[in-house]
């Protein structure tokens, strides 16, 4: 193991996580056997009153998850320089089998995370807590993904030697290798940009409507989730090479660098957000029926426009990288 | 929208306004929590700033270095060996050193001595003359123009004149260094007239090192090549290592730290009881009861972190951190006294806040849900 000083604070932060989650299982399973609203045992009353803890230690758990997120990422770059071959945070993360495994983890407990805290929110809004049952059975599909997301952290960590030998973001993102990075490399970029900027235009067309009705709340998200894949695959054939003024560059790891002005963050963290609550008002739908119609639609319409916003920030950053850039691609 | 920011907005003035009312236990808490991410922060800033120099230092070496080894142990190069590696393809320079270490009992510490390479011109001298570093300047009260004595284990004298003293930016390296000519070195340590401590290969593209390399290793097998990024590795790995040892050894302070605020944010007064009370008698949820306590943790935490970042910073690049140098820096004689680059790294500070602010949250989250979720009859009874 490699003892850098983040990484300790990456697995403080993981164990932190865990703990509170374990606890907030345990409690879930209590709930969700015990639960009934009508009564007014003490019992009830205790149930009632620890919601409101456990919707707080969620609430932190995921603003240390989103940190943590930023933070795996960003060190995974800095970590580069102890591995032969390694140019930016790929060469670190292919370090091990579990680098690219941790960082899919994270990335799902994050969208896990945000979905559950949406839910919990409007929960928190209704009079008679209508939304308390699916809660606490996703925060038992939640903490699972976080200790797994914690052990793949672990065992990454655990498994970094210095002087292993890596492979650099190239060898990964290379227009001729046979894999995922390389077919999307190899993606014409005006095919790429185009089916990025269609998908946009709909997601935000359809996160201006999706107030009006849950089908469209719920197309909204799906559509969402499908402008999430096709901005990394659009990043990674065309918006990358532009950054880097490079057309065989395409790597999305080194736009997080600072010889790009870490412009990485600000196309990501609009797109994950945006992604996060186009996803949450799409799973808040098949429990509409439970909750007050004023609260849901409100909740419906404060998530999609985040995600709206959040699209046409993405949107503006990915059209100003192009247009700055002094590489011009010819169909 | 606009609700929602007025609703926050008059949260944070009622936390702003709650924590004015007891400023000694406030202030008290700001002042250990501040120590804290000075320690933590001063350990990480000079861990970070003594990489760098590292960096800096190792960047402007060859980018290979050939020693040849005789049964695993280090032997000195031929004249022969130089030759052989004469019209290395990919080598824009090759050219072999003369280096060694001495020990000198006048100021009881190491120097390495060093003869410059033909083409550092900047340091050329002629016989009798002499460069020292900052560290052996100061250790043997040396100016341009004095002279300096040295005495080899054999006893052989050498009488040289100070020409000039190595300027502190590279002094991590060059602290204990006295630069000869390559007669006077030849003649104080009796080294034959083709023997040398090694030779350094200058590559043109940095890509090809690896290669060059191996060219070099078909040609000279008795030798070992060490590459630069195979030096620069060892050394962010050391140091890193170092730091995060010592962040670990911190980690018992940091427990205690957040059982501290955990024990702060469970003990209240009766004064703070009574609001509470009257605050959810008056109508306010325990969520808002919470959203005030954690706006109290979040301004605490942001003052402590500001002034114990601000502490750090100004013992580390202002005081070369007196604190912790010989922990990370590592311990001799003739350690260089020299100015750290003052910096400030996004990927530094948001360790130290999850290195710090993170417990500290975690910890006062349980004691403000049990202030916030009791019955207000009961609390202000």
């Amino acid at each position: 193991m490699i003892f850098h000083p983040p990484i300790l604070a990456l697995i403080a932060a993981s164990l932190i996580s865990s703990l509170v989650l374990a606890g907030a299982g345990l409690f879930a399973v209590r709930l969700l056997r015990h639960w009934d609203p009508a009564s007014g045992a003490e019992r009830q009353i205790e149930l009632e009153r620890i919601t409101t803890l456990v919707s707080t230690v969620v609430a932190f758990v995921l603003v240390v998850e989103a940190a943590s997120l930023v933070l795996f990422a960003f060190n995974a770059d800095r970590m580069a320089p102890l591995f032969v071959g390694a140019m930016c945070a790929v060469g670190s993360l292919n370090a091990s089998v579990w680098g690219f495994p941790t960082l899919w983890a994270k990335i799902v407990v994050f969208f896990a995370a945000f979905v559950w805290l949406a839910v919990d929110r409007v929960d928190g809004r209704t009079r008679d807590w209508a939304l308390i049952r699916p809660k606490y059975a996703g925060l038992l599909v939640l903490a699972p993904l976080v200790f797994a997301e914690g052990a793949l952290e672990l065992a990454y960590f655990l498994d970094l030697k210095a002087d292993t030998i890596t492979s650099c973001c190239g060898k990964l993102f290379g227009e001729d290798k046979p894999n995922l990075g390389g077919d999307l490399a190899a993606l014409d970029p005006f095919q790429a940009m185009g089916l990025l900027a269609g998908g946009l235009a709909l997601a935000i067309g359809l996160g201006v409507v999706a107030a009006r009705g849950r089908l469209l709340a719920a197309l909204h998200g799906v559509v969402s989730l499908a402008v999430f894949g096709l901005a990394l695959a659009a990043i990674v054939s065309a918006i990358a090479p532009y950054v880097y003024e490079q057309p065989h560059h395409h790597c999305p790891f080194c736009i997080l660098k600072r010889e790009y002005g870490h412009v990485g963050f600000a196309l990501y963290v609009p797109l994950f957000v945006a992604t996060g609550a186009g996803l949450a008002s799409a799973l808040l739908v098949p429990f509409e029926g439970r909750i007050d119609g004023a609260v849901a639609t409100a909740a419906r319409r404060g998530l999609t426009r985040t995600a709206v916003v959040g699209h046409l920030l993405f949107a503006v950053v990915a059209v100003v990288l192009v247009m700055r850039s002094g590489l011009t691609l010819t169909p | 929208m606009r609700a929602t920011f007025e609703r926050r907005r008059h949260l944070l003035d009622f936390a702003v306004r709650s924590l004015a009312r007891r400023p000694t236990k406030n202030l008290g808490l700001v002042a250990v929590y501040a120590l804290v991410v000075f320690v933590v922060g001063s350990v990480m800033l000079y861990g970070a700033a003594i990489r760098r120099e590292a960096a800096a230092m190792l960047a402007s070496g060859p980018e290979l270095t050939a020693q040849a080894m005789t049964m695993g142990r280090h032997e000195m190069s031929r004249s022969a060996d130089v030759a052989a590696l004469k019209g290395l393809r990919g080598a824009r320079r090759i050219e072999p050193r003369l280096w060694g270490y001495l020990w000198d009992s006048a100021g009881a510490a190491n120097y390495t001595v060093m003869v410059p390479t033909a083409s550092d011109t900047a340091h050329a001298l002629a016989k009798g003359e002499a460069i020292v570093g900052e560290g052996v300047a100061r250790a043997r009260k040396l100016a341009p123009g004095k002279m300096l004595f040295l005495v080899s284990p054999s006893g052989k004298f050498l009488k040289t004149r100070v020409k000039a003293i190595l300027s502190a930016e590279s002094a991590l390296v060059s602290s204990d260094l006295v630069l000869v000519e390559e007669g006077d070195f030849r003649a104080f340590f009796e080294l034959p007239a083709d023997a040398w401590t090694d030779i350094a290969i200058t590559v043109t593209n940095p890509r090809e090192v690896t290669t060059v390399a191996e060219k070099a290793g078909l040609k000279l097998p008795g030798h070992r090549f060490v590459s630069r990024a195979d030096m620069s590795r060892s050394a962010e790995a050391l140091f890193s290592w170092r730091e995060g040892l010592t962040l670990a050894l911190l980690a018992g302070a940091l427990l205690a730290f957040a059982i501290l605020a955990f024990d702060k944010a469970s003990g209240l007064s009766a004064e703070e009881k009574r609001e509470i009370g009257i605050l959810k008698a008056i109508g306010w949820e325990s969520r808002d009861v919470i959203a005030v306590k954690l706006a109290e943790g979040g301004l605490i935490s942001g003052l402590a972190f500001l002034l114990g970042v601000i502490g750090a910073w100004t013992h580390v690049f202002f005081f070369s951190a007196g604190l912790f140098e010989p922990v990370l820096k590592g311990w001799a004689t003739l350690y260089p006294r020299f100015p750290l680059a003052p910096t400030l790294d996004a990927l530094e500070m948001a360790t130290l806040a999850m290195l710090t602010v993170l417990p500290y949250m975690a910890a006062i989250l349980v004691p403000v849900w049990r202030t916030a979720s009791a019955d207000p009859d009961a609390v202000m009874r």
